[in-house]
């Protein structure tokens, strides 16, 4: 299509990129200096130019902290992924009067303050608590579970938080799965494990993927699920970082470990692009 | 198949993600401080709530910013979405990945980067700082919002108004603009949302002359479990469900 009068197109193509280089290219850019930057008592950042940001981040307790923050964030990613796996199939493909009540009851969760939903879960979790008050009522324990603060509770937040997202692209990639292809596998004589196996789970791939990046990103960096339902010691990335930044006024070594994050994350989104081709790209 | 074991599967999710909000919704009219058990039916969380001068500060500072960002994000990221579809242009994939890319990014990384943007304009942290931050993080959604709904358009139609002697102001006014209102409030609500719950980009970027809804519930939260705080997150949960009703509807309704 070519239209005789481009002014919208250059006024839109302009504030567009403007907007994108100035607050989100050159920021970024500024973390990869900051990240070569120096700083003293007066200054954030200052000359001299220096790699000693990295060098200080392969120590002991950070990589720890890497390495813990990837391992939380996967194990999340594969609990969201097997409890959402079934229950987006079941309602995608349910035919019931209530399918859409049930739907719009799983997209309310992903519009509800994920704050809210964590102090939410501190209500349930802590020792005098919902969870604690039934089961000493019930006399199946004697004296309150510590619940809160430990890497189980903010293991439950997470997946409380993050399940949504993993549930909604499961959930759009199933419904247009095509129920032909699945007749066709039965009556070619495939039993219901080969028929998930080899038509509906390579069909629905695009949605697990989208789903596992949607839960397992945020699950590294969500500072205030640790902070509200963490134990002194749960320390993830995110943490880290605001406390560097926030706390510690060591930019220098805060921009180093969100750049080494970012590149981290970079290489796995780089393989997610080439394992989904070029069409389906589409995340919410 | 047997019914039983999917019912209480499905059944059982639902709880998790229900009963914990319900909980707290509950206690919220609970006539007592600390205590677990019923004391009766009280309004008193909600009297004190509504006696606290800081928090409708807060409030009124989060909706002003919720509605400028949502606003401007909304005109910014329709007129990207109208003109990735409309027109080709070098750099079109370009765009698209940077906002693909946007989406995925993680929140942290872009507090800090603007923070250190805002530091070194020697933008003062406040509402300027927040607004520029919320527009940001809120395009993408526009764009991805608007554009899935601008495909499902019949191409002809834009060709029989430039047949016509339309000027591109004049399809956008008259046909797109008509066409694609329900996708561009939906949008608008979907960044009103995420401009009233952010907690992790406005941490970075929020002076303590601009107090914000979310950091002061995080404040408050902080220091433990409240009556007012069940009271406030109700009444933010209800709202929030009021946002997503109408848009659940205005997406609905077919062109």
């Amino acid at each position: 299509m070519k239209a005789h009068d481009n002014s919208l197109k250059y006024f839109s193509l302009g504030t567009i990129w403007l907007w994108l280089i100035v607050f989100a290219l050159l920021p970024f850019a500024l973390v990869t200096l900051a990240s070569f930057a120096s700083h003293d008592d007066t200054h954030l950042l200052t000359t001299p130019a220096t790699l000693l940001n990295y060098f200080q981040l392969n120590n002991a307790i950070y990589l720890k902290i890497f390495k813990q923050s990837f391992y939380i964030a996967s194990t999340c990613t594969v609990i969201c992924l097997l409890l959402g796996y079934p229950f987006a199939y079941t309602i995608a493909r349910m035919q019931s009067r209530y399918k859409s009540l049930l739907m719009l009851l799983i997209i309310i969760p992903f519009w509800t303050s994920s704050l809210i939903r964590t102090y939410s879960m501190i209500t349930m979790l802590k020792p005098k608590g919902i969870i604690n008050s039934i089961l000493l009522w019930t006399g199946i324990i004697d004296k309150p579970l510590p619940l809160l603060f430990s890497d189980t509770s903010v293991m439950i937040g997470l997946v409380y938080n993050l399940l949504p997202f993993m549930v909604l692209p499961l959930l759009t990639n199933i419904e247009r799965l095509d129920n032909r292809l699945i007749d066709a596998a039965r009556d070619l004589g495939a039993n219901r494990f080969t028929t998930f196996r080899r038509i509906i789970l390579p069909l629905t791939m695009p949605g697990i993927l989208s789903g596992s990046i949607l839960v397992f990103l945020p699950a590294m960096t969500i500072f205030y699920i640790p902070d509200l339902l963490g134990g002194s010691k749960s320390i993830l990335l995110g943490n880290l970082i605001q406390n560097q930044f926030l706390i510690a006024q060591n930019w220098p070594l805060g921009s180093a470990i969100s750049v080494v994050f970012t590149l981290i994350l970079a290489v796995m989104l780089l393989v997610y692009w080439h394992s989904m081709g070029n069409k389906e790209r589409d995340l919410l | 198949m047997n019914k039983l074991p999917v019912t209480s599967y499905l059944t059982g999710i639902y709880l998790f993600f229900y009963i914990p909000i319900i909980f707290l919704i509950i206690y919220s009219f609970n006539n007592a401080q600390y205590s677990l058990i019923w004391h009766g039916f009280s309004m008193r969380w909600y009297h004190e709530l509504f006696a606290d001068g800081d928090l409708w500060v807060a409030v009124l500072h989060s909706l002003l910013l919720g509605i400028s960002a949502a606003t401007v994000a909304m005109c910014v990221g329709g007129l990207t979405a109208i003109t990735m579809y409309r027109y080709d242009f070098f750099g079109r994939r370009l765009l698209s990945g940077l906002i693909f890319i946007l989406i995925l990014s993680p929140d942290i990384v872009m507090g800090i980067s603007l923070l250190i943007l805002f530091s070194l304009l020697r933008v003062p942290l406040g509402f300027w700082s927040l607004l520029l931050a919320h527009i940001t993080f809120c395009i993408p959604f526009v764009v991805v919002t608007v554009y899935s709904r601008i495909v499902s358009f019949d191409e002809y139609i834009f060709e029989a108004a430039k047949d016509l002697g339309a000027k591109d102001s004049v399809i956008l006014s008259r046909v797109i603009l008509p066409l694609l209102w329900p996708a561009l409030l939906s949008g608008w609500l979907l960044s009103f949302t995420l401009s009233i719950d952010d907690v992790m980009i406005s941490y970075f970027v929020a002076g303590p002359d601009f107090e914000i809804l979310p950091l002061k519930i995080y404040s408050m939260v902080r220091l433990g479990v409240k009556p007012e705080i069940n009271a406030l997150c109700t009444v933010t949960f209800g709202l929030t469900l009021i946002l997503v009703a109408i848009s659940q509807l205005v997406l609905r309704k077919k062109p």
